[in-house]
């Protein structure tokens, strides 16, 4: 084979040469460099982010939070986005953390192994791969359409926005809980069944508590992609530019909504400067709540890599 | 212990075949430590001409075995001779394997394990099984044995059958004071007793074992070795292995199976142990109790 | 012995229906939600598609072949925006393709493990940010600071510019798949070739690489795959107008499929009703479902090839 003849060689050269491996020092040094390639860019991103928008922090104080949208870039403030992307918070979890799960126990424990079951799998895979804008025409054509037909204004409300995202991350609720559910060794099932717990006892008791951080930490990475989410809400019905929120949460859920990254993208597209530096500024409150959810996933999962 | 008679539940018993009802009677009494384990008191188990097929492929053929109360009955043969298969025939742990087939007929105090109306969970519940590793649920000690009588939802004091359970399983004094740690935290020997004593804690008249010291060392196998002649005062044991000695030493009956030209497993010769270890009557449980095969 | 009493003790083997129904019931909950995910992707490509078709009914087929992507006036021209999605996906992929393969050479065969443990997380953080964050910073610093130094001519919204950031958001995912299929050669290999006396970079480009090559391809197709449905980098980088005419030029702003749905929604130049205008929008997500599922299939061929080898 090539590879015996290739490493004859190699080994005739090092034994022959005896000298530093000049050409692994290279290799080496320019796999570090694509690498820090990645971290240097994160590393600019964020400090010329800070560094644009933090001044409006020092300028506006907690003013830039509490403020609603405007088109005059000094009154300007985000407040109606972090309302926005909280109900997101709690709304999205809400629709698609048992639907997702529930679909995992189902695929993994209970579905026969059939075609049907395989073409299910392959199917909820292939959906996690497709672009979210497309979700976006789901919620215009399902969700917004259906709240305008119960005759809920335009239906271009946080609640058909919410749906949508729901179901963008629906597949990937289900692919890592099922990789979680999958992960529990099979004795610890065998066990539980051979004590004469029934399927559901297994399931209950023993698998979705060992399974429960992996699961969770999907969920948590879910709802990070689910709030920084621009494009499917475009799409599905979230306001460009100023509008004013109403005061009870019946018209707030049913109002025009907007969330921060919508916010982010208005306002980036706006020609004048001040818009700048706002825009940095949303962003930083845009990351600190998707990377704090990032940060969130990554730690419980270290942390509960289970030894068995 | 106390036992309630036989509940008018769900589908009739009438679908097992003759002898069924009297044996029926037999289960409703108490058990007698102690009693005797001999041929012509009726099984507490019984094979009857079971034949098992994994897909199209048939793991183990034709067997037909008693399994005596109070005693411990050895499967032994070279692997793959289908022992294990037919140890978990018993609780029906195949039924979880997908296009699997019995034939023949699993006889439960007379009652066929296999009949339609049987619910294999009700199997498991009455018969324990201990694993080949052990595999204490990620929960602390007491919840690993308190698991089996919550799920079966038993009553009563729950902390006195975990204590009691424990005892039988000879761990009490070692976890007595450390109840609340993981299962996980003990060495292998004691981890495979707490499994033996969770198996126990549902009260099962009959405990399966799968090579129960296979990853244990020498001195956790002798303990549990111990521990299975304790066991037999109130349990009736059935153990799969492949170390022979532990067949010989701890078994009062072995069955002795191998493989046939279409690799199923069949029964070259049952007896009693002493008799298989010292004077068997075929040729080919001489060679492999001698260790010339497997 | 214990005061606990077995329930049933002695009955007949046959199970509580109580436990049973609870069984029956918790199976059916657990099909109903599996049922509901299908719906949803049914309901999916049957919405596009529908209105697709109605797309397709109301406009003359010529109508896609034009100067240009001006919905509004009837310009439906598809050359436009696949060559903006190419010039998107080359310039992406000739910037995450190296850099999340090499990336994933040192993490997989270099990195000692608490480098990586410690690496890793970085490059998911990365991954986790907002693509509209990254177009804007490919709009306000890679624009200007790098597109601009290079080329002065460059416009402010340029293909350049949105290409480098789908690129940086997708080296993460070239890295990571390409470095799990790298973890999964047996270290056996890798021991039989140091073992020959072999160097680590012989090793790595001549063993590992080869042995994980159906996964480093799975890498680059499901990149590609991303890149090609990367909306808000380019909506916002590249100059999502109303409309553009057909280009190639890599310093000038353009449309691609995503970036022409983003800006049929936004703003002013917003469209709505039944107008072929609005179903446009449906007929280009068809188009990009069909392309990015026809990518994630072969991809996932690829994937699983890897994992069948090992």
């Amino acid at each position: 084979m090539s590879v015996s003849a290739v490493t004859t060689s190699s080994v005739q050269r090092s034994l022959r040469s005896g000298g530093r491996d000049w050409a692994g020092f290279v290799f080496e040094i320019v796999l570090l460099l694509s690498l820090l390639f990645a971290l240097v860019t994160l590393f600019v991103l964020l400090a010329d982010v800070l560094a644009k928008g933090l001044p409006v922090f020092a300028e506006r104080g907690l003013d830039f939070l509490t403020s609603p949208l405007s088109s005059r870039p000094s009154q300007a403030g985000v407040a109606q986005g972090i309302i926005g992307t909280l109900i997101m918070a709690v709304l999205v979890p809400l629709f698609a953390f048992p639907v997702g799960v529930l679909t995992a126990v189902y695929l993994e424990e209970y579905a026969p192994d059939n075609r049907l079951t395989r073409l299910i799998t392959v199917n909820i895979r292939n959906l996690a791969g497709v672009p979210s804008v497309v979700y976006g025409l789901l919620g215009l054509a399902v969700f917004v359409a259906a709240f305008a037909a119960l005759g809920f204004g335009n239906g271009r409300n946080i609640l058909a926005g919410a749906l949508t995202l729901a179901v963008l991350v629906l597949p990937l609720v289900i692919i890592t809980a099922s990789e979680a559910i999958r992960a529990v060794p099979s004795t610890i099932r065998e066990a539980g069944f051979g004590i004469g717990a029934s399927h559901w006892q297994v399931v209950r008791t023993l698998i979705l508590p060992s399974a429960a951080p992996g699961i969770l930490t999907g969920m948590v990475l879910a709802l990070s992609r689910a709030l920084g989410e621009t494009a499917p809400l475009i799409l599905a019905g979230a306001v460009m530019g100023s509008f004013s929120t109403g005061g009870s949460l019946g018209e707030i859920l049913t109002g025009p909504y907007t969330v921060l990254p919508i916010i982010v993208y208005d306002w980036a597209r706006k020609p004048q400067a001040d818009f700048r530096e706002l825009t940095s500024a949303a962003i930083i409150v845009l990351l600190a709540v998707t990377l704090f959810a990032n940060a969130i996933a990554i730690l419980l999962r270290n942390r509960y890599v289970r030894e068995w | 212990m106390t036992s309630t008679p036989p509940a008018p539940d769900g589908a009739p018993p009438a679908a097992v075949d003759g002898p069924a009802v009297s044996l029926r009677i037999d289960a409703a009494t108490p058990l007698e430590p102690h009693a005797t384990g001999s041929a012509e008191e009726q099984p507490v188990l019984a094979f009857r001409g079971v034949h098992f097929y994994y897909g199209s492929f048939r793991a183990v053929k034709d067997v037909t075995v008693d399994i005596h109360r109070n005693r411990i009955t050895a499967l032994i043969g070279p692997s793959g001779c289908g022992k294990s298969t037919l140890l978990r025939t018993i609780n029906r742990m195949n039924d979880l394997i997908p296009h699997t087939r019995l034939e023949g007929q699993v006889l439960f105090h007379g009652e066929n394990l296999y009949a339609p109306y049987v619910d294999p969970v009700e199997v498991r519940r009455r018969v324990g099984m201990v694993f080949q590793k052990p595999n204490p649920f990620p929960k602390s000690i007491y919840d690993n044995v308190a698991f089996g009588p919550r799920v079966t939802g038993m009553k009563g004091n729950l902390d006195d059958l975990v204590e009691a359970s424990l005892r039988r399983a000879a761990l009490w004094n070692e976890v007595k004071d450390k109840l609340k740690q993981s299962g996980l935290s003990l060495s292998g020997g004691q981890q495979q007793r707490l499994c033996i004593a969770r198996a126990i804690a549902t009260e099962p008249e009959l405990i399966l074992m799968d090579e129960p010291c296979s990853a244990l060392d020498p001195r956790a196998t002798l303990q549990i070795e111990d521990l299975m002649a304790e066991l037999t005062e109130r349990y009736t044991i059935v153990i799969v292995t492949h170390n022979m000695q532990q067949a010989a030493r701890a078994s009062d009956y072995t069955v002795f199976l191998n493989m046939a030209e279409d690799r199923a497993g069949y029964i070259v010769e049952q007896d009693e142990t002493t008799r298989i270890f010292t004077n068997p009557a075929n040729k080919m449980t001489e060679d492999y109790v001698s260790g010339r095969f497997g | 012995m214990t005061q606990a009493t077995r329930t049933a003790s002695g009955s007949s083997l046959v199970g509580r229906p109580g436990r049973r129904r609870s069984e029956r019931l918790a199976k059916a909950v657990l099909m109903a939600a599996a049922g509901l995910s299908i719906v949803i992707s049914v309901g999916i490509v049957l919405s596009v598609l529908a209105e697709s078709i109605m797309f397709l009914s109301q406009i003359e087929l010529s109508q896609l072949s034009a100067p240009g992507w001006f919905p509004r006036r009837g310009m439906y021209d598809l050359a436009t925006l696949f060559a903006g999605t190419l010039m998107i996906t080359v310039i992406a992929m000739l910037l995450a393709g190296p850099a999340g393969l090499l990336a994933a050479i040192w993490l997989s065969e270099y990195a000692g493990l608490g480098t990586r443990n410690r690496i890793k997380p970085v490059l998911e953080i990365l991954a986790g940010i907002p693509s509209v964050v990254l177009g804007f910073f490919a709009l306000t610093w890679i624009s200007p600071n790098v597109v601009k130094a290079i080329f002065p001519t460059a416009s402010t919204f340029n293909f350049l510019a949105a290409g480098i950031g789908v690129g940086i958001l997708t080296i993460p995912l070239v890295a990571s798949v390409s470095e799990d299929a790298m973890r999964a050669v047996p270290r056996s290999l890798r021991e039989a070739s140091y073992g020959l006396g072999a160097r680590r970079t012989t090793t790595v480009l001549r063993v590992v690489l080869p042995a994980s090559v159906s996964g480093v391809v799975a890498a680059f197709i499901l990149a590609i795959s991303r890149t090609v449905g990367e909306t808000m980098v380019v909506a916002v980088a590249a100059g999502a107008t109303g409309g553009s005419l057909f280009t190639l030029n890599p310093l000038g702003p353009g449309q691609t499929l995503t970036a022409a749905m983003a800006s049929l929604a936004t703003g002013s130049d917003q469209v709505t009703g039944d107008s072929a205008a609005y179903l446009s929008l449906f007929f280009l997500g068809l188009l990009l479902f069909l392309v990015t599922l026809a990518l994630n299939v072969v991809g996932d061929v690829f994937v699983r090839r890897t994992r069948q080898r090992y």
